[in-house]
């Protein structure tokens, strides 16, 4: 049944967003937690943790999301691991987000003058005070155009995770004109409210590095 | 008995072997400057007296702990031992007050308000108190240079090392960062120097250490040194600078 494209539609696309939201949120938050310690990882002492970590960026970043998507989805569930929809898809980007995160975030903190590192080893910090003390919070400050820029990268590739089934701003995008017929209106509308989910993260963050550049 | 003392040091980059056996001592309250050509192994010689360069043979001993391929006892020997840089390596996100309270109170763990004297009282030895709260960006070089070197008295050290800390420096700025050694050494404090400024080592230090070739080639008592050097590279090294 062919219907108009109407206000109720248009609620349902905003309800859909909410899982568009979540995914991103929960990829962010966790896939940001590995991401820093893939990070740390990566710029260790240890020859055999940076050995490991970087073979994990390789793997992740050479493989399509889909594929991470499809193995956590079909794959784990062959395993006996079944997961809904919405746990196999925040995985699959939390995983993905994990390697480009880790990876954009090594470069900040290489990015940091090696001569922090002499003169904070000169006054006796260990790494650790070191890392906390002197190099994040300059590494921080780097880190904000490509980590807001990465996770609009997020909010637009949680797309693909309609594939599985989860019901978030593109798969009710497309339920919709499956019934309406209507691939302009609709598509235009859907990508209006992604516009409207990453626009703001734009905006903060050049606050944001505005204010943490006030003083450097 | 030396608060330094460096035996037969040696230290390689790749195949580039740049200290070649280097022995020298340093006396409490001694000022000890180290020049030479670039290359010559100085910095190199310095950055292995507070670990930041590994020694690959030799001794170093210095303010009670020794220092070997080991790596051992490095971050006790470092609260001992201050560094300057030639580039001031300020925390460019601290102002200078947190500049000089980060690590006594993270890594000697003193309270912030056991260290309010200890800021004045660095702050004042080089003549920078009013600039407490401006950020290292705000300084000019002199300034930033005056402030690490209040940084590092502010971990109390037994033994300050400076590397070539007015070469980025124009003369006049130069001078007032002298100015700040030269009542630091008169206050008793053991400094080694590696520099190119050869008037202030001349007068200042009590011990010259010509090093070339990664070894020490002359060294003795600065007066005596500098007016009448014994080695022809030597003489040619100090009539080079005039």
């Amino acid at each position: 049944m062919i219907t108009e494209f109407g206000w109720a539609h248009l609620v349902t696309l905003l309800l859909a967003a909410r899982w568009t939201l979540a995914v991103s949120a929960l990829a962010f938050v966790f896939g940001g937690a590995a991401g820093f310690l893939v990070a740390l990882g990566r710029t260790s002492r240890s020859a055999p943790v940076r050995w490991f970590t970087t073979a994990y960026i390789q793997l992740i970043q050479g493989t399509p999301v889909l594929i991470v998507l499809f193995l956590s989805y079909y794959g784990l569930s062959v395993l006996g691991l079944k997961l809904s929809p919405l746990v196999a898809a925040s995985l699959a980007m939390t995983i993905y987000a994990s390697a480009y995160l880790g990876e954009i975030w090594r470069g900040c903190i290489q990015a940091v003058h090696r001569n922090q590192w002499e003169a904070s080893s000169s006054l006796a910090m260990t790494r650790w005070q070191q890392l906390r003390h002197v190099i994040l919070p300059q590494a921080t400050r780097l880190a904000v155009p490509p980590t807001v820029g990465f996770s609009v990268q997020i909010v637009k590739n949680t797309s693909i995770t309609s594939i599985i089934g989860l019901v978030e701003l593109t798969r009710a995008g497309q339920l919709i004109n499956n019934a309406v017929f209507q691939p302009f209106q609709v598509f235009v509308l859907v990508a209006a409210v992604y516009f409207i989910l990453c626009f703001p993260l734009s905006v903060s963050a050049k606050r944001l590095e505005r204010k943490l550049h006030a003083h450097h | 008995m030396p608060i330094i003392e460096v035996r037969d040091v040696r230290k390689s980059f790749g195949r580039n072997e740049v200290l070649k056996g280097v022995s020298f001592q340093v006396e409490p309250g001694q000022v000890v400057a180290i020049i030479g050509r670039s290359g010559s192994g100085k910095s190199t010689m310095l950055r292995c007296l507070n670990g930041l360069e590994s020694v690959d043979a030799g001794r170093i001993e210095i303010a009670g702990h020794t220092l070997d391929a080991s790596g051992k006892h490095l971050l006790e020997l470092r609260r001992k031992v201050g560094m300057v840089f030639q580039s001031y390596n300020l925390f460019p996100h601290l102002t200078v007050e947190e500049n000089i309270r980060l690590a006594p109170r993270i890594v000697c763990k003193r309270r912030d308000a056991e260290l309010d004297p200890v800021v004045e009282r660095v702050l004042s030895q080089v003549g920078l108190l009013e600039k407490r709260g401006a950020y290292p960006e705000q300084l000019s070089g002199g300034q930033q240079q005056r402030v690490a070197i209040a940084r590092s008295l502010a971990m109390e050290p037994q033994v300050v090392l400076f590397d070539e800390v007015t070469s980025a420096l124009d003369p006049e700025l130069t001078r007032e960062v002298l100015r700040v050694m030269e009542q630091l050494a008169a206050s008793g404090m053991t400094m080694v120097l590696v520099t190119h400024e050869m008037e202030f080592a001349r007068r200042m230090a009590h011990h010259t250490i010509f090093m070339h070739l990664g070894k020490v080639h002359e060294s003795g008592p600065s007066a005596q040194l500098f007016a009448s050097p014994q080695t022809t590279e030597l003489r040619q090294f100090l009539s080079a600078g005039e």
